[in-house]
């Protein structure tokens, strides 16, 4: 079965204070599908005073948002969620088409698991409570959540709807209200979204600012009149976002990335069973979204003992990969989201071999006949080598791993802790000790433990070292848009005699 | 000798984006998304600190990156060019349509013994 390209209008707005508004400045710019190189739609090239319009709407409604009840605003994000769900096909084929990804995952997992979130949050922001602690007979310390006020979200093009679906849910249930700037070269679900559910909240919870990094992610960024910043993607960017937060004294969360390791045991190969499978398909894992994923597993280690055998099962799987019509369900690995990542992976194949790196298999563009001949395709490939190669050290963000092989426990961890990053990491074994002991010691945030790229709203997600700070996916995002207020309340009739 | 070395196309991008901003600084980003490619700021718009390398000078513009990244990149020579994309962070080019991206190569064995003595 294959779909195929949605129908889009010629331009899209941005959506402020409820209503869909033209970009201030008249400009917009071009959105094209990686899938083939065709025009999607117009989308408004957004400046300083189409932010600033988002801010100011978005502070006009916070205090009647913020003091809406918990059960209203839980309401309201269960509706979005049953709105994406019945439109669940609709979406993916949209994310499909502008992000380049294959529609099965669209379909079963990016749309389905964005759904999810929004129930999770409507779900936790009832479930919470605050807190209260008598300090001694007469003295009572109550500690009320409150929002912070107006957030500013900057999230990335890998999964679209699914990153929006994180960022939203967590703020808009704590009482806050935002402006959120889709990535500029995947601007279309979003919009959908806008269109799908422009009544649910009341106008100005909710801005979504189209544009592009300097000329309107930096002016929401920077601006002094948002309480807090959120963002999804590197670190040059973070650091920049960082400062300017720092410059209104406000809080940032960041999440900023990773080079993976994915660590594999020699007791996966006890058995030939499904356990062994299940972890050579861990392995392959890094060609998910085409390697477009800040988690992707793009470091095997694999112990050597077991190298040669597992990297033959590895190899031949990945050798079975079917790159074709991202439309088309049978496919697994679509384009890469644009040309410049499409460039840049092929610039590493060039230093990496440059490096004495050992391509196993791949290692090229994948050229595709007729429509798809502009679309911007790579072959997943595997790269042999040393982890002070700087294809084993940089992001790059493509259907590309880099493997090589370690003697013991302790030259496993040395090399999965050999990186600037620490948001994700895999560990496969049979062995009940190295199961628990292993994921204790890697300095990532994230560690699956006899799986990989698992998800799911309820486990918090978040990075240590330059992958960033804040957890994800998890209630206690919610602090991170919050404030707490105490009040110390004396019940004491009698004064203290100080005066 | 030079560590970082520019293509001629790229370079006319410079100098366009030097008469829009005025002076400017490169800083070679790691991560993901758009990371793992050079990015071009204001001077002064990025806080450098000692943390921060420069590695040379291309078309008039300081080419820095941070330590911890320099240190799995001493080892080669790299040259900034510039192709058509769409970045989402806040490089100055990519309202142009363009990206800057980065070509590397091993530094030559007199190259290396000149940046990195032993």
């Amino acid at each position: 079965m294959s779909y195929s390209k949605p129908e889009f209008k010629d331009k899209y707005f941005n959506f402020i204070n409820g209503k869909f508004v033209p970009p201030v400045g008249g400009d917009y710019f071009e959105n094209t599908s990686p899938i083939d190189g065709s025009v999607i739609a117009k989308y408004p090239r957004s400046q300083k005073e189409d932010v600033e319009n988002a801010v100011d709407a978005a502070n006009a409604a916070k205090e009647a948002w913020g003091n809406t009840p918990a059960a209203e605003r839980a309401k309201l994000l269960n509706e979005v969620a049953d709105i994406i769900e019945a439109n669940l096909e609709e979406f993916a084929v949209v994310e499909t088409c502008d992000n380049g990804k294959p529609i099965r995952e669209t379909l079963n997992a990016d749309i389905p698991l964005a759904v999810d979130h929004w129930r999770y949050f409507a779900a936790c922001i009832r479930a919470e409570e605050g807190s209260a602690t008598e300090l001694d007979q007469n003295t009572l310390s109550m500690n009320i959540k409150e929002p912070l006020g107006v957030i500013g979200q900057i999230i990335p093009w890998n999964f679209p709807l699914l990153m929006l679906s994180w960022k939203l849910p967590p703020a808009l249930a704590t009482g806050n209200c935002v402006v959120l700037k889709p990535a500029e070269q995947t601007p279309s679900s979003a919009t959908l979204l806008m269109e799908k559910i422009a009544d649910v909240f009341p106008p100005g919870v909710l801005n979504i600012i189209h544009g592009f990094g300097p000329e309107a992610g930096k002016p929401l960024a920077s601006s002094s009149k948002i309480d807090k910043v959120a963002f999804t993607g590197e670190t040059t960017t973070g650091q920049l976002i960082m400062q300017y937060a720092s410059k209104n004294l406000n809080p940032v969360t960041m999440e900023l990335g990773g080079k993976s390791p994915n660590i594999f045991f020699n007791s996966v190969m006890d058995e030939d069973d499904a356990f062994l499978d299940k972890a050579i398909e861990g392995a392959v894992l890094f060609a998910f979204n085409k390697g477009e994923v800040c988690t992707c597993p793009s470091r095997i280690l694999v112990q050597e003992d077991i190298y040669d055998a597992f990297m033959e099962r590895v190899v031949a799987r990945t050798n079975a990969i079917v790159q074709d019509n991202p439309y088309d369900v049978n496919t697994q690995v679509g384009a890469q989201a644009s040309n410049d990542q499409y460039e840049k992976i092929q610039s590493y194949f060039k230093i990496g071999k440059e490096e004495g790196a050992k391509v196993l298999t791949g290692g090229e563009a994948n050229k595709l006949e007729g429509d798809l001949a502009n679309g911007f395709y790579i072959k997943p490939t595997i790269l042999e080598g040393h982890n002070k190669m700087r294809v084993f050290q940089e992001e790059i963000f493509g259907p590309v791993v880099c493997v090589t092989k370690f003697k013991d426990e302790a030259e496993a961890l040395e090399i999965a802790n050999d990186t600037m990053y620490g948001l994700g990491a895999g560990v496969w074994t049979r062995d009940a000790h190295q199961l628990y002991q292993i994921p204790r010691a890697i300095k990532a945030g994230r560690v699956w433990v006899n799986c990989y790229h698992a998800y799911p709203a309820h486990a918090p997600f978040g990075g240590y070292k330059k992958s960033g700070f804040g957890r994800e996916n998890h209630l206690m995002m919610m602090s991170h848009y919050r404030q707490t207020k105490n009040m110390l309340i004396s019940y004491d009739k009698n004064k203290l005699g100080f005066f | 000798m030079k560590r970082v070395e520019i293509t001629d196309k790229a370079a006319e991008i410079v100098k366009q984006l030097k008469t829009k901003h005025g002076d400017l600084i490169f800083h070679q980003s790691g991560g993901c998304c758009d990371g793992s490619a050079p990015m071009i700021f204001e001077k002064g718009d990025m806080y450098l600190d000692e943390s921060d390398i420069l590695l040379g000078e291309v078309e008039g513009v300081n080419f820095y990156m941070n330590q911890d990244q320099f240190e799995y990149w001493k080892h080669t020579h790299l040259t900034v060019d510039v192709t058509e994309g769409r970045g989402a962070s806040f490089s100055l080019e990519i309202p142009l349509g363009l990206r800057f991206l980065i070509h590397s190569r091993l530094l030559t064995e007199e190259e290396a013994s000149f940046f990195n003595p032993k």
